[in-house]
Formats: C-alpha cells, structure tokens, sequence
C-alpha cells in the first residue's frame, strides 16, 4: 500500500502512531513491509489458502461474532441437499457442466428454492461478466428461507462452510502459501482480537488482488472473515478496494464497461432480453425482497435522460435504440478480435495496453490491424506508436511502412486542466475544480465527446436511415463556455443526479424516479449529488467544523450514505452493539433510526417488524434484517447464485503454477477462461509435463515513484529519473542458482515473450518452502515501456490471457517464466527464443492445456455429465462453434 | 577585527545574531525517519516548486536510491538502507523460510561503484565499496547497536552476491529510510566562508544561496561539515535547499513538508519541533524502539545545533551523516591568533635582523 498508495497510507501511519499493529503479505518486503510490524511472505496467488485459515481459525475456535452472525448473515440458513461441496469433489461444486466449463447452480440454492433462485446454467452469465452488476447487489432470493438458529443442523450455512474450511489448518497454509504456522497463527490473532462488540477491523485490498483467475473469490473469503468476525456495516469495518486510479469506482458506477449500464443496470443481451418489460422483470425479479422492485423506475429514467422527448412510454423510452450484447465484448475478446480482422475502429482514452494489458504483444499486433485508432492521452504513448518503434518492429512482425491502422493522436486535458468529480473507495463523490487552462489542442473528454456527438449528429441530419434514429434523438444539448465552447460539466451532474422532466427541479434521492417519463436520471445511485439544485460534491465543510462522519464533505452515494448495511452496527433490538461503536441505532422514543450517518435502512421500520406472509420489494424485509440489498436481507457467507465459480472461495492453484494444487486434484480453477487463440498460450502446470521448463514463479506490481503503465511518470523528469530503469528484483538464493550479478543484466521468458531487466539483488525477496518444495519467485515493476524519458522491457508482455470468470479480469498479478543471466537476443533470434521454449513446454499454438485436470472431474461430483479427460478439444469445440 | 570567538559554536539564535531585528521565530524541519515510506514526494515537490533541473538518469542499485546524494540539483535525498539485523521491536521477517545468508552488503558494495552524473560538483562522487558494506551490514560499532551485525566479507568480485561463504540462513532484515536535506545549521559554515555575501541568514534562521550574488568560488563547498552544498557545472553556482524562503516568507509550508503524505517531514518553530521530537523519542521507546534517537537537534554540538534535525533509528553513519559535525570555521580564531602570532614573531624576527644587521 505504500508503493502504490502513498498518500492512503498516510492513515496506516496514523493508526500506527495511536497503538495499531500494522501486518503486511506480500511476495515482496516492500516499503509497506519496512514500517509493518508483521510481514509475512507469500506465494503469489496462494491467498485463498491463507483467509482460508483465517475462516478456519475462527470457526475452529469459535471465535465468531455469534449474535451478529446468527441476526445479520445466512449462517442459519439451510442448503439445498442436493448440494455438492469441493471437499467432497476433488476441487468441484456440484453442478458441474464440462461441456461449458460451467456451473448450473440450481444445486447450490437454498432448500426449497432450487427452481425459483439464481440463474441456473451459467455459461452465458460468464460470457457477459454478469457477476459485475452485483456490485451492487445481491442476486435474487425466491420467498423465505428454512433456517436453524441453533447452527447445528448439517446442511445450515455454518455447518457446511465449517466443513468446507476444515482442511485450511495452519499446516496446510504453510504448505500451500509458504508462510511459517506460527506467523500465521500471529496474523489469525491478531485479526480475531481487535473484531468484536468494542473493536472492529478493516480489511483493504488493492485491484492485484482482482487479477487472478479466482480474484473475485479473493474478496469472497475476505468478505466471509468480515461477515464472521461482525466487520461489515460497522464503523472502522468492511472491505475497501484500492483502486488503480483516482476514480475508478466511479467508471464503475457510471461505467465504462461493455456489460453495464449507469448505476449497475445490466446491459441488453439480444437474446435474453428482447423487451423492455423482459429486461427490467430481469432485474427486478418481481416478487422478490428487498430495494430492487423499482428498478423499473431507474431504467425506466435512464432512458429518458438519453433519448429526452423522443422517450416515451408508448415507445418503451427507445428501449430499442439501446445496443445489445451477443456474448463476451471484454477487452481480451477484442483484441483477439482484432488480430482476427473483425474489429475495424479502436477509441483509445486514459489507457495504455501495449504496456498495460496482459500479453502486451498480442495488444499491439491487435492495434496493428485496425482500419482507424483514436488515441487520447497526456503524452505520446506505446499505444499510439506501436507501429513505429513497438518492440515487433524489431522482430519484423510490424512493418511500418505496411502497417494498416490508421492512427490519430489527440492530445487530452488532465485532471487539473479540466472540471469534473472523482468517486472513490469509499463511494464518496468529490468534485474539484480546473487549476489551470490545458496546453494548446489539449481538451476535456467531455469536450471531445460532445463535440464528436453534435459534428456525428450534424452528419446525420436529414438521414432517414433507422439506424441513425438513435443518435439523431438522443438528448444532446448542454451549455458550453469558452472561446473552445467547453461543456459545463455541473451540467452534466446535475443530468446523472436526475430531474423533474416537466419542471427541471432536481431530484433529492432516487425514492422519487419515476417509470412514467416524467423523471430522467443519468444514474439512480447518484440522485441527490445535486439536490436542492446544489453541487453537494462540492462541499468542503472542514471536520473541525462538524462531527468525524463528516457527512458534508463531498457527497457518497447512495443518499450520501457514509458506510453501507450501517442497519448492522446496532444490535438486533435497534441498541449500539457498544458504546464505543456506536454508530446508527433505533430511538423508541422518536420511533425512528437515527446516528451519525444516514440510515441504510427505512427510518420508521422498527427493530421488531416481522414481513407479513408473502410480501415482496421493502416490505418483505424485517427489522433486524440489515443487508437490505439482499434477496434474503442477509449477508452472504455463502452464495448461492451470484459468483459464478463457486458458493463458497476454494484454493485453485494460478493457471501458470509450479506447484500441484496441495488440495485438490483439481489444479485450477474449472470455469476461467481461456481463449483458444494462436496468439495466445498458457505455460504448462503439473500435473501437466514440462512444467520446469519455466521454473520460477514471476509477479508484477508497482513502485510509488511510477504510475501504472508508465505515460504520466516515465514522461516526467522528477519522476523519470527516480525509478530510471526496467529491473528484476530476486533473492540472493536464485541469483546464485542463476548466475546473476547486482546491476548486471537478466532475461526472462515465458511461453509468449522474452524480456530483459537489470538485475536487483537484495534480500527483500526470499524463497518460499512450498509443498516440500523450495520455489523462487522474482518481482517486476510492470511501468515500463518503449516511449518517454526513461524506457526498458514491459514486464506484462510476459504474462497470456486467463480470465477470471465472474467479471473477464486478467491473471496478470501471477505466472511462471525462466529466468537467464545476460541480455536478451534481439531481431529474429528474439522470436527463435521464444518458440524454442514452447517447443521445450510442448505449446502448441491455439491449443491451450485443458482447463479440466485429467482425472479430477468425475461423474459422482456433479448432478449430470461425465468425466471430460480432454478439455483441449472442449475448448476448440466451443470456439469454433 | 574578529567577532566574538562565542558566535562561532556553540547556542545562538541565528538571526538576531546576524543582525535581524525583531526576527521571527527561528523555522526549520523535524525529519522523523520512523514514519518515513520511501515514497520520494519531496524530492519530487521540491524540484517542481523550486525548478531544480534533472540529476541523470541512472539506476544506481543503492537498494531504492536513484538519485544518490544531496547535489546542487537533488535537494531533498531519500537513502534507503537494506541491512540483515534485526528491527528488535518487529518479528523477524524472514523467519522460517529457506534463506541463505545476506547479500545487502554485497550489493551496496557493488552499487557504491556507479556515480551518478548528476551535472553538478562534486556531485555523487562513487563511493567507497568497504564504506557501504559496512553500513548495510549494520552499524559501524557494533556494540553500540547491541546486536552484531554479518560482517562483509570482502571485495564483490571475490564474492558475488548470494555466492558467498554458504553464511547461515538470514531472518532479520530491516528497511530504513531517510529523506536528507540542508541542515541549516546555528553556525553555517558555508555561510562564513562565503566571500560575496551570496550566502546569507534569514530572518527565519535559516541559510540561503542568492543565485544572482554567487560567483562560483566553491569555497562553501569544501566548508559544508556534511557535504550539502555542491556547485552546478555549466554555470559554477552553487545551489542547495533554501527551505523554500519564497513559500515561507508568504506564511506556506516547505513543499516537501507539505507533500509529505505521513508527516515525517514536519515544518515549524524549532523550539516547538525540538519539544515534539523528544517526545516521539520518548514514545518510541516505550513501544520498544530503543534503538530511536535524535540527530542535529542539540544547541551544543559541534554546529550549535540544526535548523533541519532528525530522528534516526541507528548511528547516524549508517545514514552517511558524519556522527559528530564541527562546523569548519570552529578553529577560525585561533587559527588566526596562531597566524597573527607567527606573522608577528616573524615580524620580530625580521625587525631583530634588520636591527641586529645595522649594529
């Protein structure tokens, strides 16, 4: 966290200064591990194994928060018998479909709602990312649950995740992460003992985590510790992402993803959701619980704030102008896409994946083969000169003089040189000013989109193509100001707040969007950031000047709600669990919540309200039921739809491991993806053979002194020159196993590439005993590129393409290469390497390894199907057809 | 006529001392090194606000350090220091997993040889490989930091690192920190040797170049008692830390301090920042961290006292600070009373031939 997120870390220290014992697992001592108190070394893409214990560790010792987790969690609640857990299926659930590398989760359900809950057959679910619109929800519940209050009974939630983490023992954390018993058990400690009545603990992760094949389940068990451990809707509690940029939570929210829509309404699939009535039926799943029952409303507003007058509810608000999905659109199906020819115009902003993508060759070369590319950036990065100095120029892949792709460099405003909001963790909206005017042709986004628009819409005019319907009626017309007439982005948020249509007055919460046309809100969740017609982002109130909620700095959505599920730091009865976190609490007297921050739940819904039989939306959740999102209102300790590979997190080795999973037969995880492309190849795992041609285990991450992939930092004297070179960090142990000197020079090589780096050798890094075994893992910085001041090899050009199932993120935190004294060959020779090395692995292009280990899927772990030996031609069938 | 052998060392308020009339307080840096990230946003913020140029663009393989020493154009200098010993108040973070020995000093040995070409002189001269050895095997007294530290074992050619003696397996390891800066010392004497009054005390007390007034002379180079001051080749001036005189002056913080995401760099009234670094001490050592102390903050040493002072977790060698800084003109005096009193001696003994030739 202090390499990547220095000024966050600036609350680390604070808490350190008051008495907090701060603990650091990384792969790598790094400058968050010099200040911890604890550091323990980790292999990566072990994580699963290690929270595993932490879960093991409390309910072995009975260490959970009892009443918080009978009152707020599913723990009492009883599981379908039909359900079949990894333990007892070599590394599968039930309901294992081999022919799609998928679940149908209709096993997994809770008892009695096998048929009516979840989605079933998931393939198409992983084809659209579709776990990504639970961000904000859970998935839907049918009607009540069976539960036992006693947690005895074998099939209720806390049996079965007892027995799901039992062989998860400090032993096995050892064996399988390569962290001594006793430092874990020192972890497990430390996190159990400040979680309770009177201490709560926070757990913060950064998006490394996300990229893995199981990342989403890396926040599952994280999330399961929270639920156990009482830390979740509390104060100083839950799970705050660090993101990678200063608002990425609000390109979530507001998304620039091809599967969402504003406020985590699910894009259209074409076959799916044919209507508008289908489509939002789809989200709101009538008759069930909770706060989802207005989507209609939402959608319904969404729309009109795009298509204006032209939506109406006789013509379902233009549901038909809106694009639809046919499968995966993900940025690695595009690219592959590309290669293919298929894709023919690129737009390119605030990105750089020929450094900062996975597989970085097959980014370019994908880039390489487009009729036209729109690149937006600060500086003249990789992505946009690729064609000409790209590292396949060199080998010949990319001749510049034939090379297609048209490219048009645009140059872009920063975030100080425009107006505008950053949304972070915490859903905390903050509005900041333009400090300076941006250089020459430098422009805003929002003025580049808004141009483009109104020049493509002037294009089209008089056009009687339907096609063209759909830009000619959108709404577009904002005030601009300025000699470059740039649009008022207050403008703009006052849109995704939402208005009265017939009289402009802005909406004061999403309670009052409406399904009829006569509200349009650019993004539900954020109604309320202009309330009262007012810039509630804007708010600078100091917190001398008001209580340490500050609930009027910045605005966070959803209702400028500070801490979400905040239903669950008072007790079930409506009393503070403890005086020391008091936080929202239910006052008889006044007959309303009340606290500090904003309630999350209804304000004169007593503690001891019980739902009357039936009752759906709101009113079918009771008093005490404080994850009102959930179809159930409680929190998920186990998932019963929702995550597609699994209910419950299990440890899958990474798809590139030298280690054979310690746990499973299974090696890793059954439903990631793989894309069967020939440029793209996975480096083979035991139990596969030839797995030591690439011995060594490589991870990637950032220094504080660069950011991301490099174009704001390598560009920037003061910065360039602090970090001025590519370099690999290794452990003496290797160096000496290698032949490597300290500021000599190293290459490594995986299955796709071979790059070079100079050598850093320093007992920051140790090897790990893993399984009996002693493995080497090396670190690398992944800032590096061909352009700017300072340049050198991009490390993610080392990794291939797999993909977590639930949300397409690749595995680019963790994979295996070589590891060579001197530099690398360049020309030619450098491809020669390569496919030398894929002949030693047995690669075959377009033929990845399967993703089924042999042996592991049998009949008896799944409802139907039988044992699949040869994933291979599995995957090619799928692709093919 | 010589001043007042007493304004030379020793206590002193700096700024009525060089004629200031109702001074403000004295303003300077508390650096506490044990909250200290490594994140560099002060050499960044202080060459942004002070438009110090590029310093090269080498890796120097000093664990994390790049920019490698306080240069007329690196201002703000973050030394990092890998060492195998043991942080006492921290597990050991290596314990338990299959290590060999260290490789720390090896490395700082081999990095010791590459200077960087920083455009300034002296610059980041190389240093010596034995020096750096030493300091990231441990301290230069062992005894004094309570725990021996693994000896190096000689030249990097003879062993390369992890390619040693097969040393048993290393567990501790610590990490230290430091941002460096100008000391602004009660007695600068760059400041008294400076032959253009380029070199001037503020009325905040502390010491500033005049870029416009210095002639490149380099005298206050050779004077500087830690090595801060340095001489921009190209032009010959010499540059160094002002403590942002301009942002100060307008009632700002330095930009380092300002930039300082954990408020190891503290600015403020020295007397208040003094009061505060003893009780950090005092707090760190209740926690267990015996090993903190302070550096430069007291008026008696052998430059009256830092304006920028520091807290520092072992020997201040092991930072490259020399342990017991004199400021260079201490001896002026006498010297000149030596000089006088040769000079008239040999006066006397000039006159006496004369005299004793003419008789």
């Amino acid at each position: 966290m202090a390499e990547a997120h220095p000024v966050g870390f600036q609350w680390v220290m604070e808490a350190k200064r008051r008495g907090a014992r701060v603990f650091h697992v990384d792969p790598r001592f790094t400058r968050t591990s010099a200040v911890a108190d604890t550091y323990l070394p980790i292999r990566a893409g072990s994580d699963i194994a290690l929270l595993g214990g932490v879960v093991n560790y409390i309910l072995t010792n009975e260490l959970d928060f009892r009443e918080y987790v009978l009152a707020y969690t599913n723990a009492a609640t009883i599981v379908s018998e039909r359900f079949g857990d990894t333990e007892d299926g070599d590394g599968f659930f039930s309901g294992f479909d081999p022919e799609t590398g998928s679940y149908v989760q209709d096993s997994w359900q809770y008892a009695g709602h096998e048929t009516d809950s979840g989605s079933g057959h998931t393939g198409k679910e992983r084809d659209s990312a579709a776990g990504l619109q639970h961000e904000s929800h859970g998935a839907p519940v049918g009607g009540a649950t069976q539960r036992d209050e006693t947690l005895q009974h074998p099939r209720c939630v806390y049996q079965i995740l007892k027995r799901h983490f039992a062989r998860y023992t400090p032993e096995m954390v050892e064996r399988v992460c390569g962290i001594p018993q006793e430092r874990f058990l020192e972890l497990a400690r430390a996190w159990t003992e400040n979680s309770g009545r009177e201490r709560t603990g926070c757990l913060i992760y950064s998006v490394g985590w996300t990229q893995h094949s199981v990342g989403v389940q890396y926040i599952r068990t994280g999330a399961i510790i929270q639920l156990l451990l009482g830390n979740m809707g509390r104060p100083g509690g839950g799970i705050l992402a660090l993101r990678g940029h200063a608002s990425i939570q609000g390109s979530t929210d507001i998304p620039t993803l091809y599967n969402l829509l504003p406020g985590y309404l699910p894009m259209p699939h074409h076959a799916d959701h044919p209507t508008f009535d289908a489509w939002v039926d789809s989200i709101r799943h009538p008759g069930q619980k909770g706060f989802w029952g207005n989507a209609r409303a939402y959608a319904a507003s969404l729309l009109k704030a795009y298509w204006g007058d032209a939506a109406t509810p006789e013509n379902d608000f233009c549901y038909g102008y809106l694009p639809r999905m046919t499968g995966d659109h993900g940025t690695y199906q595009q690219v592959l896409n590309m290669i293919d020819g298929k894709v023919k115009g690129y737009f390119l902003l605030g990105q750089n994946p020929a450094v900062g993508s996975a597989h970085g060759r097959a980014q370019r070369l994908g880039m390489a083969n487009l009729d036209w590319l729109v690149v937006r950036d600060l500086f003249m990065i990789e992505s946009a000169t690729f064609w000409q100095n790209g590292p396949e120029v060199a080998t010949g892949e990319i001749v510049p003089q034939e090379c297609r792709t048209e490219v048009f460099f645009l140059p872009a405003a920063s975030h100080v040189e425009k107006e505008g909001t950053f949304t972070q963790t915490q859903r905390l909206v903050q509005w900041r000013e333009k400090a300076v005017e941006p250089p020459g042709d430098a422009r805003s986004e929002l003025w580049f989109f808004y141009h483009l628009g109104r020049k493509l819409r002037e294009r089209l005019a008089g056009s009687t193509n339907p096609r063209d319907r759909a830009l000619l009626d959108l709404a577009w017309d904002y005030p601009t100001h300025g000699p470059h007439a740039e649009p008022s982005a207050e403008a703009v948020l006052r849109e995704i707040n939402g208005y009265e249509v017939a009289t402009g007055r802005p909406l004061s919460s999403f309670a009052e969007a409406r399904d009829d046309g006569s509200t349009a809100v650019g993004c539900w969740i954020y109604a309320g950031v202009y309330a009262d017609g007012v810039n509630q982002a804007a708010r600078r109130k100091s917190r001398h000047e008001q209580d340490w909620v500050a609930a009027e700095w910045g605005w966070a959505w959803p209702a400028n709600r500070r801490t979400l599920y905040n239903r669950a730091s008072a007790d079930p009865k409506g009393r503070p669990w403890s005086e020391r976190k008091r936080y929202v609490w239910w006052d008889p007297e006044a007959g309303e919540w009340t606290g500090y921050d904003v309630p999350d739940f209804e304000k004169t819904k007593p503690p001891t309200y019980r739902p009357p039989e039936g009752a759906a939306g709101p009113e079918g959740i009771a008093g005490d039921d404080a994850f009102v999102m959930q179809g159930d209102g409680k929190g998920w300790l186990y998932a019963p739809s929702g995550v597609l590979d699994g209910p419950l997190p299990t440890h899958y080795e990474p798809a590139e491991s030298p280690v054979r999973n310690p746990l499973y037969r299974q090696q890793a995880n059954p439903t990631r993806k793989v894309y069967a492309h020939p440029a793209n190849s996975v480096n083979p795992s035991p139990p596969q053979e030839h797995s030591q041609v690439f011995p060594y285990v490589f991870t990637v991450s950032r220094l504080t002194e660069h950011h991301t992939a490099g174009a704001m930092s390598r560009n920037v004297r003061p910065l360039a020159e602090l970090q001025p070179e590519m370099f690999v960090e290794v452990s003496p142990e290797l160096a000496a196993e290698v032949g490597l000197d300290h500021l000599g020079w190293a290459h490594l090589v995986s299955g796709r590439a071979v790059i070079e780096a100079k050598v850093l050798v320093t007992d920051r890094l140790s090897p790990l005993r893993v399984d009996g075994r002693v493995i080497h893992q090396v670190w690398l910085p992944y800032h590096f590129g061909f352009q700017g001041l300072v340049t050198g090899d991009s490390a993610n050009d080392l990794f291939g393409i797999t993909l977590d199932p639930n949300v397409l993120i690749q595995e680019s935190k963790v994979g295996t290469c070589d590891v060579r004294p001197g530099r690398r060959p360049t020309g030619p020779a450098l491809l020669d390497l390569v496919a030398d090395y894929q002949r030693q692995a047995g690669i075959v292009a377009g033929r990845p390894a399967p993703t089924l280990t042999p042996g592991a899927f049998t009949a008896g772990s799944a409802t139907d199907g039988s044992a699949d030996g040869d994933g291979g031609d599995r995957e090619e069938d799928r692709d093919a057809s | 006529m010589l001043p007042d052998p007493n304004s030379l060392y020793g206590p002193l308020d700096p700024a009525p001392d060089a004629g200031w009339t109702s001074a403000p307080p004295r303003m300077g840096f508390f650096t506490d090194t044990s909250v200290c990230i490594g994140c560099k946003a002060c050499e960044v913020a202080c060459k942004e606000w002070n438009d110090v140029p590029g310093s090269g663009l080498d890796l120097l393989g000093m664990s994390y350090d790049n920019t490698g020493a306080l240069t007329a154009n690196s201002w703000r200098h973050v030394a990092f220091i890998e060492q195998p010993l043991p942080a006492r108040h921290r597990a050991p973070p290596f314990a338990g997993t299959p290590t060999g020995g260290s490789v720390s000093a090896s490395s700082a040995a081999v990095a010791a040889g590459t200077g960087n070409p920083s455009g300034t002189d002296p610059g980041v001269p190389p240093g010596s490989s034995d020096a750096a050895a030493r300091m990231a095997a441990g301290s230069t007294d062992a005894t004094a930091n309570g725990a021996a530290g693994p000896e190096f074992l000689g030249m990097p050619a003879s062993t390369p690192p992890g390619r040693g003696t097969g040393a048993e397996s290393r567990t501790d390891f610590r990490w230290l920190m430091m941002s460096d800066v100008c000391k602004h010392c009660t007695h600068a004497a760059c400041l008294d040797v400076c032959p253009t009054g380029s070199l001037f005390r503020t009325e905040f007390g502390t010491v500033v170049v005049q870029e416009d007034i210095c002639n490149g002379c380099g005298y206050c180079v050779s004077a500087c008692p830690y090595g801060v001051i340095d001489q921009r080749k190209g032009d010959g001036r010499a540059w160094k830390c002002t403590l942002c005189y301009d942002r100060i002056g307008a009632g700002n913080t330095p930009a380092c301090a300002q930039a300082c995401p954990t408020e190891s760099i503290q600015y403020g009234p020295l007397d208040e920042l003094r009061d505060r670094a003893a009780q950090r001490v005092a707090t760190l050592h209740e926690r267990g961290v015996t090993e903190a102390r302070l550096y430069g903050h007291d008026p008696t040493d052998g430059v009256g006292g830092d304006g920028a002072f520091f807290l520092l977790l072992d020997e201040p060698e092991v930072y490259g600070l020399p342990p017991d800084p004199v400021v260079t003109t201490r001896d002026l005096p006498a010297m000149w009373k030596r000089a006088g009193l040769a000079a008239l001696a040999m006066t006397a003994a000039a006159v006496a031939a004369f005299v004793g030739g003419s008789s």
